[in-house]
């Protein structure tokens, strides 16, 4: 234990450096984790994480089961304050700010980063109610503004030519993949900056699931995306860095393609290469 | 075999459906006996016609509606003293329903078979329905008109019906008039004193005040004169005419139009006929105020307060129960504490209404509403206006009764919204109110209204309570009217239930009120059948609505 905690200070983010000079511009950082321990009661699910997620890029958190890579994305909207008994230390800076500050609003925090389930969960509503509830909450009641954000948001989730006959149904007639588009609708149609995205395509089909990561692709040029996911080629697919968690720690972060063809760790090694996890 | 037979689960199989069955049987018998019972009360029977004569005596006539029989054997008869002839081997009586209480003394009569010289159904006899003294048996004779004759033998019968009908209309006039015009003036009338008591009370009593309230009670009064000169004109016409009839002992009474309800000869009446009658005589049951000691007459003064009075509790408990079960659930530590309030409540669940009708009268009653009208009423003292059981305090206490259901279910309900959705809401920025409000409440209604058709299941048969808080036996006023301010919480009520009790146990003539209490009883599982049906379709609307639950 002792030896995995001395590597977790020593993560090597010369990759992300690397990067920044190969593609010539500069990465501006959007999301930093300083520090972060969590605690569910007396159980340590987050040790001591330390990480910088760039703006307008996708990040993929991969590891094994229970390993704490969704804890730690439920850490980015703080939804682990709804868990009874939990105790979070370090900081997590959105735009250099600590979100864990007493003076955060959470509410506005979580209009900032939006965030997709694992399974769809679209309200029992109309489908125009669903990608307008976040605006409704906000008090935009104003017709003409909501219905050019319901079409904006449904293009921008790559539904609306599949839906835009049927506003009025209920959202649950529609089918996994395009729920989970749906949800994904309603998340940017209050426009955050980071979307977080937590094994979006799990509970899908293929084909479901191959249109999300197209759309994941489109979305990273206006969003901040952090995607959580089991499957690793999906992650290879879809991010631009890749963080592998182990055990609650933070193993190795890099560039996708450098983390999978040449992996630093020997941890990470056995586990992209299937020998565990 | 016998016990590869146990084995196999088939007797198991059988008694459950026996179980089944049964209840299916004991469910289906009493409705059946009520409708049975209480249908058939509104049909015109045959009045039939004897020629009585017992052992020894002179043979006498008897008029009456044939109502029940009874067959006893012949031992037994012996023993409670009949004489019995060697050949006989039962004693059948017969009850008959022979009316004309203000001059035998009795509706009923036992008579037995073997003394029945002859019997039959002559066309001319006649039923008279009067608002005194119950059905009058026997003949029509002539009709008088300010105590002279107008018509006599074969004619009587059309100018009599002509009559009734004219002072009926009167009647309707006379009732509009009393309840409606001089029921109104008089309120007005009670508000001024009471507002003359008030300005007093206050120090504020001065000429300016004193006169505009003379002016205005003389302006109420110049209205009550009219309607009295116009009252008694009309009482004056109404009384004007009577009809004059036999008896069955051969006896000429006079019977005064004003207080007839209505004559029929049922000997005479065709099938198409009863069925009007019949018709006619179940609206009255649904839609009139009930007379003779609520024997006859309709009672819908009873199904308005039993609705009212559970529209009022629905309107009271819910609220009471969802926000009781939001804060148990969604806001207040999970622990000890709590678990020992979900104790509590269940076991309220469990405890005897008559026991909230006493709190009810206890608390309520005399300390809550004593309170008000010390408060806000002193001038109607020592009248008590809220510090008497009423419908106010009715409901409240039968919304105590059944809070226990609709925080149960409401828990119940609210436990089963998945917590993706509320992670959903809450990830688009919404707080915790906004949650509950807009996603977790309107999901969790069908379980709302579950909750509320129990508690109306519950109140709408409830008697035990009522009879401390608010239900009486006769009320002059519905607690709904055109008098500002239109609802009276502070109103007694009728309830069926209690009618029923009232009706079937309380009132003199137990014998012609059963028929009633079964109709009471059937009206009574309408009215509760209604209510929960309309509180159903509300619920399956609202399902389907929300039907994220079982995806």
């Amino acid at each position: 234990m002792t030896d995995q905690h001395v590597r977790t200070h020593a993560i090597d983010v010369s990759s992300v450096l690397r990067d920044q000079k190969k593609t010539g511009e500069p990465n501006e950082t959007c999301i930093k984790v300083e520090n972060l321990n969590l605690f569910y009661a007396e159980k340590q699910a987050l040790h001591n994480v330390n990480m910088e997620m760039p703006k307008k890029k996708v990040t993929a958190y991969i590891g094994p089961s229970g390993c704490g890579k969704s804890t730690l994305l439920r850490c980015i909207n703080r939804m682990n304050d709804l868990v009874d008994k939990v105790t979070i230390e370090g900081k997590v800076l959105l735009d250099d700010e600590n979100i864990y500050d007493k003076s955060v609003n959470v509410a506005a925090l979580r209009r900032r980063v939006g965030m997709v389930f694992q399974k769809p969960n679209p309200f029992p509503k109309s489908i125009f109610e669903n990608v307008t509830y976040g605006l409704r909450i906000q008090g935009i009641n104003d017709k003409r503004v909501l219905e050019e954000t319901v079409e904006n948001a449904l293009r921008g989730a790559a539904l609306w030519d599949e839906v835009k006959d049927r506003l009025n149904d209920n959202a649950l007639g529609l089918s996994g993949g395009q729920q989970q588009r749906l949800v994904i609708a309603r998340a940017i149609a209050i426009e955050p900056e980071v979307l977080l995205l937590d094994e979006p395509a799990s509970a899908l089909d293929p084909i479901s699931t191959l249109k999300i990561e197209e759309l994941i692709n489109e979305l990273k040029e206006k969003y901040t995306i952090v995607i959580v996911t089991h499957n690793m080629q999906q992650a290879a697919r879809v991010s631009d860095y890749t963080a592998f968690m182990y055990m609650g720690e933070l193993i190795e972060m890099g560039t996708t393609s450098e983390l999978f063809t040449n992996p630093q760790k020997k941890q990470t090694e056995d586990y992209i290469t299937g020998r565990y996890g | 075999m016998i016990k590869a037979w146990f084995k196999s689960g088939t007797p198991w199989v059988w008694l459950n459906a026996a179980a089944v069955s049964t209840c299916l049987i004991m469910v289906v018998g009493v409705l059946g006996l009520i409708v049975v019972r209480g249908v058939g009360h509104f049909w015109p029977a045959q009045v039939v016609q004897f020629s009585y004569q017992e052992p020894g005596g002179a043979v006498q006539t008897i008029i009456g509606e044939h109502v029940d029989s009874s067959i006893t054997p012949a031992a037994m008869a012996k023993s409670t003293g009949y004489i019995m002839a060697d050949d006989e081997d039962t004693l059948v009586q017969y009850l008959i329903k022979t009316g004309n209480r203000d001059i035998t003394g009795a509706d009923f009569r036992w008579i037995l078979e073997r003394n029945i010289q002859q019997q039959q159904t002559p066309a001319e006899l006649m039923v008279v329905e009067r608002r005194e003294w119950g059905n009058f048996y026997g003949q029509l004779l002539a009709v008088k008109e300010s105590g002279k004759i107008i018509a006599e033998g074969d004619q009587a019968w059309p100018v009599a019906q002509a009559r009734i009908d004219q002072a009926l209309a009167i009647f309707k006039e006379i009732a509009h008039l009393e309840k409606k015009e001089v029921g109104a003036i008089n309120y007005s009338l009670e508000q001024l004193r009471l507002e003359q008591k008030r300005l007093q009370l206050n120090n504020r009593w001065d000429a300016a005040a004193e006169q505009r309230l003379a002016a205005e009670k003389a302006e109420l009064e110049i209205d009550y004169n009219k309607y009295q000169t116009q009252l008694s004109e009309l009482y004056r016409q109404i009384r004007r005419d009577s009809l004059v009839a036999k008896t069955e002992g051969g006896k000429e009474i006079e019977i005064p139009v004003a207080k007839v309800v209505r004559v029929f000869q049922p000997n005479t009446m065709s099938r198409f006929d009863k069925v009007w009658h019949y018709g006619v005589k179940l609206v009255e049951f649904l839609t009139d105020d009930p007379r003779e000691a609520n024997t006859e007459g309709g009672i819908f003064p009873a199904i308005f307060g039993t609705v009212m009075m559970v529209i009022m509790m629905s309107i009271i408990v819910t609220p009471f129960g969802v926000i009781a079960a939001v804060y148990l659930r969604e806001y207040a530590k999970q622990g000890f504490i709590t678990r020992l309030i979900r104790i509590a409540v269940n076991n309220l669940a469990g405890v005897p209404s008559i026991v909230y009708g006493v709190f009810g009268l206890g608390f309520f009653v005399y300390i809550l509403g004593g309170n008000i009208d010390q408060l806000f009423f002193p001038e109607a003292a020592p009248a008590p206006v809220y510090g008497t059981p009423g419908l106010l305090w009715a409901s409240i206490t039968l919304a105590l009764l059944t809070l226990p259901v609709v925080i149960v279910s409401t828990e119940e309900g609210l436990a089963r919204i998945p917590k993706s959705i509320r992670e959903g809401s809450l990830a688009l920025g919404a707080t915790k109110l906004e949650t509950l409000w807009l996603t977790v409440l309107p999901m969790a209604s069908p379980a709302m209204m579950t909750g509320l058709i129990l508690a109306v299941a519950r109140a709408a048969g409830e008697v035990a309570p009522l009879m401390l808080v608010g239900v009486v036996k006769m009320a002059p006023t519905l607690p709904l009217d055109g008098n500002y301010p239109f609802l009276h919480l502070d109103r007694k009520f009728m309830h069926l239930g209690f009618h029923i009790y009232d009706v079937g146990f309380q009132s003199p003539n137990v014998e012609a009120a059963r028929p009633l209490v079964y109709a009471t009883s059937l009206l009574l599982v309408l009215v509760i059948v209604g209510l929960n049906l309309s509180a159903i379709l509300i619920r399956n609307h609202l399902r389907e609505k929300y039907r994220a639950l079982e995806g």
